[in-house]
């Protein structure tokens, strides 16, 4: 199997630009990141088929030798539909965020934001509870518990929905 | 030996329900009819493929024309139409679900018109990943289901749903690129891409191209699988979906990933090269995935990573590569399908009945429908691996296993799952005794919806009809286990062994290559390994 050593470097910088690009987090540059990503491994596919030949189209006086591989050929058609169709749908995500949060920035998911900040103190569990020693309870302690700022935030669905309309 | 010739329906027939559902997209009842309809003809196919192969046969089905070293083949046996079946229950179960839904809301939310072609499609893609006996083929099927649960995923296009959508996209692609690019090197390698056929080539190469082949492999399975250190993605993006939407793809879409695991350590590189790597990510899979899950306060993703700890045990099985191991490993992923997925439609149900899916507001549901409490009680216990259930038993059948193989990381991966087990039943527990056991007023911030004297909000009868029927068809898998470990066992022993796979493909006269063959360190390895299968017995 012989090896175009153009197509090669060809391949290669089209992986080290595309790696790079998925790696920003604007979303246009991630999706031509990953457009680069597929483009370089068709040229891959297509390396692996072994040197040009003839079309593969059976003849009976010809050498088989001679004719290109076709397998390669057919995958890499797949894949080619295959990526349109995705980055035709990614277009879709990244107009719908511009449309949504006129931005075009991948964002955090805010209940990784939320449990990141949560306190590793927990009321209901850590909190020192007064030692009761009489029989029978002065005081309710619960409810001055639950007033606890620290441990209180504002609560999930109120974040979500800022998120959403934002 | 005919009725595989009927196995093409199992991807054709969703298809072209999709097809038709398509054209119905005005009739939203007509669509209703033909998707679910579609199904259960599909479901039925499904089972007579399994009835065929109960007895340990494996089929193959030539498609178009080319002979098996060029063409596409379909290849049916135990582990595969047994995966079928297990999906196609829950995908139903799933999408009688989501009609239930998508009728009571008036189908606001989910555009339901969409939601039937591409869910179709869904299960064509999961079918034809199950089935494909061509590496090719393989990532085909993955793009169908990948590219129609970015579609699912982003159903409606709110806010948060294209945020997850995105990382869900992008991560799902990588993974998929990384695939295609271990087939350029294979296909490079080998010259050919039909399993079978590398079963036979890959172990002529060296043992260094054979390794870089089989990791790229793993790699971009262990992504699509949500093993651990590549498992960041899933539980950032599954919650936001529709219920339905989560808990079909909780259900399926990892397990398609451990499919393709399982198809790769048993047939393409057999052995035991990568299986101490292997069962270190199996362990930390388990033990970070239920930390995780520890720390979260919404249900849906204190189940992620549930599903993600759990994923670890299927390749703590898939890793020991003895018969015992694989088989337990087979019907954990039988019995993790089914609970996971109860799971997560019972908490779009508690959503439904609490108004939120966290369980800082929720309280007091035992007492506000006894019902949803059951519906929870029994999968939760399930997954948990309390004794009478499944879920023990997979657990059980996997500890057995590595006690068996008895090496000290084989010991450290059955006290780590032991481990694993009970602080799944600590987060449930968790869940249970503050969504269901505690009163409302205890909440920290309650949904006035509790509150609310009498039933507000009654629950649509459908849905609740459909989870209950998953939650008995869990018990079910629980009453037959008997039988059900017999095919997982009997799968692992075909799988291991290759040769009914690689005849059944390529015709009776190949010389299937020994696995001790491959490499002058694993001669001494198999002897051990039979001794070890034949203590088991």
């Amino acid at each position: 199997m012989s090896i175009n050593l153009t197509l090669l470097i060809v391949m290669g910088v089209l992986y080290a630009c595309g790696i790079y690009l998925i790696l920003e987090r604007s979303l246009t540059r991630v999706l031509l990141g990953l457009m680069l990503l597929a483009n370089a491994t068709n040229i891959l596919i297509l390396s692996t088929g072994g040197y040009a030949g003839l079309a593969p189209l059976f003849s009976k006086e010809t050498n088989p030798e001679t004719y290109s591989d076709p397998l390669p050929q057919a995958l890499i058609l797949t894949s080619i539909v295959i990526s349109f169709a995705v980055t035709a749908f990614m277009l879709g995500i990244i107009y719908r965020t511009w449309v949504l949060a006129r931005q075009d920035e991948i964002q955090d998911d805010l209940e990784d934001v939320r449990v990141a900040k949560t306190p590793s103190f927990d009321a209901e569990d850590d909190a020192i509870v007064p030692l009761e020693t009489s029989e029978f309870a002065v005081t309710p302690a619960s409810s001055a518990d639950r007033e606890k700022p620290d441990a209180t935030e504002t609560p999930n669905k109120a974040t979500t929905q800022e998120g959403g309309s934002a | 030996m005919n009725l595989a010739n009927l196995s093409p329906l199992a991807v054709l027939l969703p298809i072209l329900g999709a097809a038709l559902a398509f054209l119905l997209i005005r009739h939203h009842s007509a669509q209703r009819v033909v998707s679910i309809g579609i199904l259960s003809a599909t479901l039925l196919l499904e089972c007579l493929l399994l009835i065929s192969v109960w007895d340990g046969g494996t089929t193959s089905v030539t498609l178009g024309g080319w002979l098996p070293p060029w063409g596409v083949v379909l290849v049916v046996d135990q582990f595969s139409s047994l995966m079928l079946v297990v999906s196609t229950v829950v995908s139903l179960a799933v999408l009688i679900y989501a009609t239930g839904q998508g009728m009571a809301d008036g189908d606001q939310e989910a555009p339901v018109s969409i939601f039937h072609p591409t869910y179709l499609i869904l299960v064509a893609g999961v079918s034809n990943a199950f089935l494909t006996g061509d590496l090719f083929n393989l990532y085909v099927g993955f793009e169908i289901l990948l590219t129609a649960s970015y579609v699912l995923m982003t159903l409606g296009g709110t806010g948060p749903r294209i945020r997850a959508g995105v990382t869900y996209v992008v991560v799902s692609v990588v993974s998929s690129v990384l695939f295609l690019i271990a087939i350029a090197m294979i296909y490079g390698a080998t010259g050919t891409i039909t399993m079978a056929d590398l079963a036979i080539k890959l172990a002529e190469l060296d043992q260094g191209t054979q390794n870089l082949l089989h990791v790229m492999l793993l790699v971009a399975f262990g992504i699509k699988a949500a093993v651990f250190p590549l498992s960041f993605w899933l539980p950032d993006s599954y919650p936001t979906a529709p219920a339905p939407v989560t808990a079909v793809f909780a259900g399926l879409l990892t397990k398609v990933g451990v499919y393709a695991m399982v198809r790769t350590e048993t047939l393409l590189f057999p052995g035991d090269t990568l299986n101490i790597p292997l069962m270190v990510v199996a362990l930390l899979t388990m033990v970070v995935g239920i930390l995780g899950a520890l720390a979260q306060s919404d249900i849906k993703r204190l189940l992620s990573f549930t599903l993600v700890s759990h994923i670890g045990y299927m390749v703590f099985g898939l890793a020991m590569s003895s018969v015992a191991g694989l088989g337990a490993a087979v019907f954990y992923v039988a019995h993790h399908i089914t609970v996971q997925t109860s799971l997560f439609l019972v908490t779009g149900l508690i959503e439904r009945r609490g108004g939120s899916s966290s369980i800082d507001r929720l309280g007091g549901l035992a007492k506000l429908s006894p019902l949803l409490a059951l519906l929870f009680f029994i999968p939760a216990m399930n997954l948990a691996g309390i004794p009478p259930f499944s879920g023990f038993l997979g657990k059980l059948g996997l500890l057995q296993a590595g006690v068996e193989l008895g090496t000290p990381l084989a010991i450290t991966l059955v006290v780590g799952g032991v481990v694993t087990s009970l602080l799944t039943l600590l987060a449930i527990a968790r869940v249970w005794n503050r969504a269901f056991w505690r009163k409302p007023e205890d909440a920290e911030y309650p949904d006035p919806v509790l509150k609310t004297p009498g039933n507000v909000g009654v629950l649509p009868r459908t849905m609740v009809g459909s989870t209950a029927g998953l939650v008995v068809f869990g018990v079910a898998l629980t009453v037959f286990a008997g039988p059900l470990f017999k095919v997982a066992d009997g799968s692992a022993g075909i799988m291991l062994d290759r040769s009914a796979y690689i005849h059944s493909v390529l015709g009776d006269s190949v010389v299937v290559p020994p696995v001790a063959q491959k490499d002058e360190s694993q001669n001494d390895q198999t002897p051990a390994d039979d001794a070890r299968t034949a203590d088991a017995k």
